[in-house]
């Protein structure tokens, strides 16, 4: 499948702010489930900073930003050539071990009810099979709900409230996972959702199956990830996997304005 | 249980501390008082009234100095000198590997999860090998003494360790009050420490850096109880201290603001912790940091000393396998050795922990500054008893070690001179080369019987001389 991009951020500052410094991961991932074609990040006003692949194997690219400015747009073009590895993750490189995927954050910690829902595993098969008991428990627990919870809300917390958003899900399923002994991580991207446009900019998570390695679960959408998907990175959590971290010298508030839109082409 | 005095052997002088005795034997008590308060004024005058490292405590209390210094002959330095430089080469190698294949954990000589998922391992790091494969560039290793020729290590530094401004002052202390003892007495030199710190420095300048390198301290603040040691050695090294906020992140690289402009910076020392070093990358709410470091030192625009994610190599946990690294990376045997470590995780441990808690040192996993212990013999039945309550909640996170008979020097007390207990904490210096000079920190016990030697504790501070040949 072919998928065409266009991410467009804007941030709006009410006081006009010294300078902007960001951190992006908002290139897709090198692996055989997805290839680009082409690919275009524009900061407006910007000048590019360091870039590496980090030992996850994703592209970091640090931007800065010379203020004055009231306003910065951070548009992501481009066409990824996708086809469905059944949520596996192949051809990938990365060094990081994968125990240092069982560290718990703050936002993924093993609180309120998670220890019980984390605990539908026991007695299954295979580890291959836990994963999946643990990812429909996610769907069944937590009504996709936007506006029900916020960017900082803990898996335990939107665990409680039964309601969120694919951030959300990730983050209890990574905190199931883990302890279960299950290495998990966070991943974002991108997702062509038919008639669903506030789900383009999505996020599921990845566990560790010995012999398939990193498996990709998306509790939001009851499935493991396939063509309509496009990786860019992976964290602990949504805070370290975020596509753009930022930070502006600034007194006054800052609004953000997100609009993503996936589409399928001819190819 | 008898200890180890470094001056007096069963009525004799120890050769080291010869050119002492008359020294001490000459001062009338009204000299000693004298001397003591003068000593007292001058670091007050000069503001040196900071703790050390994490110990916590009143930031503006003065830590004790006594006079009395304690003396390693030539050859004893000599052994301590190779046992450091080994530990602290094994110590980066370890560094090296775990944030690389990790080949000392697929062998089997260190468990994965001490390492992976340790709260100091930084997964941001991994795969990135910083200049010259240094990650912790000034080791601090703390070591007793409890015999002629018996030294152990309590403990490895490898984040920041502070400290070293009191190895410079004590010696500056020292050779102003009695010039004469340098004189009569052939010292190794102490005043070559700034000049090796910055050498090492500049030797681990980034990739991108063109021509000499800008190295720059960077403080938490005048907040920090470490202040006072950071705005020495940058100016001894003469180079800036900056905190976060004089620092800027532009395209590839770090600047700082100066009067002239910005300044392209190459090396910063950093003596503020990693969670707080850039919000784009740890903690969000950082204030302390520069927003964008992270990526500007991982792309080889700026080097951090110590690297990011050091910190792993200096939990307590992992402390008992630093003899494995020694034998493991550098194929020798310890020179030094660690103390027997009983870990609480494991149940023959934990079971033999508890049945001789009266006799044993417990501490936290993750603790320092002496808080948080357990010092056996020194403890009531009550404080036992609770003690083993908290080993029982959390057993994961306590070490044990059996209570070490510490050496003793003679110490300035009310009453005149009199044997006290002291530890030892030497900075080694790793860039292109390694480093160390001859001296150190010697921390002391001031209350009679007393091992407890942190300044927040009772703990006061010496001059520490390495003899001649």
């Amino acid at each position: 499948m072919l998928l065409l991009i266009d991410h467009l951020t804007r941030y709006r500052y009410d006081v006009p702010v010294r300078g902007v410094v960001q951190s992006h991961r908002l290139t897709p991932s090198l692996h055989d489930g997805q290839e680009v074609i082409d690919w275009q990040i524009e900061v407006s006003g910007g000048v590019m900073g360091g870039s590496f692949r980090d030992g996850a194997g994703d592209v970091v690219q640090g931007w800065s930003v010379k203020g004055p400015v009231r306003e910065i747009e951070v548009r992501v073009r481009g066409r990824v050539a996708t086809n469905d590895t059944a949520g596996v993750l192949r051809g990938h490189r990365e060094s990081v071990a994968v125990e240092a995927y069982l560290r718990e954050t703050q936002l993924t910690e093993l609180a309120g009810g998670l220890a019980t829902l984390a605990r539908l595993a026991e007695g299954a098969e295979n580890r291959l099979a836990a994963c999946h008991l643990l990812s429909s428990a996610v769907s069944e627990a937590v009504a996709y709900t936007p506006g029900a919870t916020q960017m900082h809300t803990t898996a335990a917390e939107a665990l409680e409230e039964g309601e969120g958003v694919c951030q959300d899900h990730a983050h209890i399923l990574c905190a199931v996972a883990r302890a279960n002994g299950v290495p998990a991580r966070y991943v974002s991207g991108y997702l062509l959702a038919e008639g669903a446009a506030h789900q383009a900019a999505h996020a599921w998570a990845e566990l560790f199956v010995p012999g398939l390695g990193w498996v990709g679960f998306d509790p939001a959408n009851e499935c493991c990830p396939d063509a309509r998907y496009v990786r860019l990175g992976s964290g602990l959590d949504a805070r370290e996997a975020a596509p753009i971290r930022g930070s502006a010298r600034s007194t006054g508030a800052e609004t953000l304005d997100v609009t993503v839109a996936v589409l399928a082409t001819q190819q | 249980m008898t200890h180890f005095n470094e001056m007096f052997e069963s009525d004799q002088v120890r050769s080291p501390y010869a050119g002492l005795q008359a020294w001490m034997n000459g001062m009338p008590a009204a000299l000693r008082v004298q001397k003591q308060a003068e000593a007292e004024a001058l670091f007050r005058r000069i503001g040196i009234t900071f703790a050390v490292y994490g110990e916590g405590g009143d930031p503006d209390r003065l830590i004790p100095f006594d006079m009395f210094p304690r003396v390693f002959t030539h050859s004893e330095w000599g052994k301590l000198e190779r046992g450091i430089k080994q530990r602290a080469k094994a110590l980066n190698a370890f560094l090296t590997d775990v944030y690389g294949r990790g080949e000392i954990i697929r062998a089997g000589r260190i468990p994965a999860n001490l390492v992976y998922q340790n709260e100091a391992y930084e997964r941001a790091v991994a795969g990135f090998v910083p200049p010259k494969g240094v990650y912790s560039h000034i080791v601090g290793i703390d070591i007793v003494r409890t015999g002629p020729t018996d030294f152990f290590v309590l403990e490895d530094n490898c984040r920041t360790p502070s400290g070293v401004s009191y190895m410079l002052e004590s010696r500056e202390m020292m050779m102003r009050m009695f010039p004469d003892l340098f004189r009569e007495n052939r010292i190794a030199p102490v005043d070559g420490y700034h000049e090796a710190l910055r050498r090492t420095l500049m030797s681990v300048a980034p990739q991108k850096c063109q021509g000499d390198p800008t190295v720059v301290i960077l403080t938490p603040g005048h907040f920090n109880s470490a202040y006072y040691e950071h705005s020495f050695l940058a100016d001894l090294m003469g180079v800036e201290l900056v905190e976060g906020a004089d620092l800027f992140v532009d395209g590839e690289y770090v600047y700082m603001r100066t009067t002239e402009g910005p300044k392209r910076v190459d090396v910063i020392y950093r003596r503020i912790d990693d969670a707080f070093l850039d919000p784009l990358c740890f903690r969000p709410d950082s204030m302390l940091g520069v927003p964008g470091l992270m990526d500007v030192y991982r792309s080889g625009g700026v080097s951090i000393c110590s690297a990011p994610g050091a910190g792993v190599a200096d939990d307590k946990a992992v402390y008992t396998y630093v003899p494995e690294m020694i034998r493991f990376y550098l194929g020798e045997e310890p020179i030094l050795q660690n103390v027997p470590t009983w870990k609480c995780a494991g149940t023959d441990d934990l079971k033999y922990v508890l049945e001789n808690l009266p006799e044993l040192v417990v501490k936290e996993v993750h603790g320092s500054g002496g808080y948080g212990m357990l010092v056996g013999p020194k403890s009531t039945k009550d404080e036992i008893e609770t003690f083993r309550h908290k080993i029982l909640k959390d057993p994961s996170n306590y070490i044990a070690q059996p209570t070490l008979s510490l050496s003793t020097t003679p110490t300035f007390v009310e009453e005149g001179v009199a044997p006290r207990h002291v530890d030892l904490r030497p900075y080694c210096l790793v860039g292109e080369r390694i480093e160390l000079v001859p001296g150190g920190l010697t921390r002391v016990a001031l209350r009679e019987g007393s091992l407890v030697v942190n300044s927040s504790q009772g703990g006061g501070v010496k001059d520490t001389w390495v003899l001649a040949e």
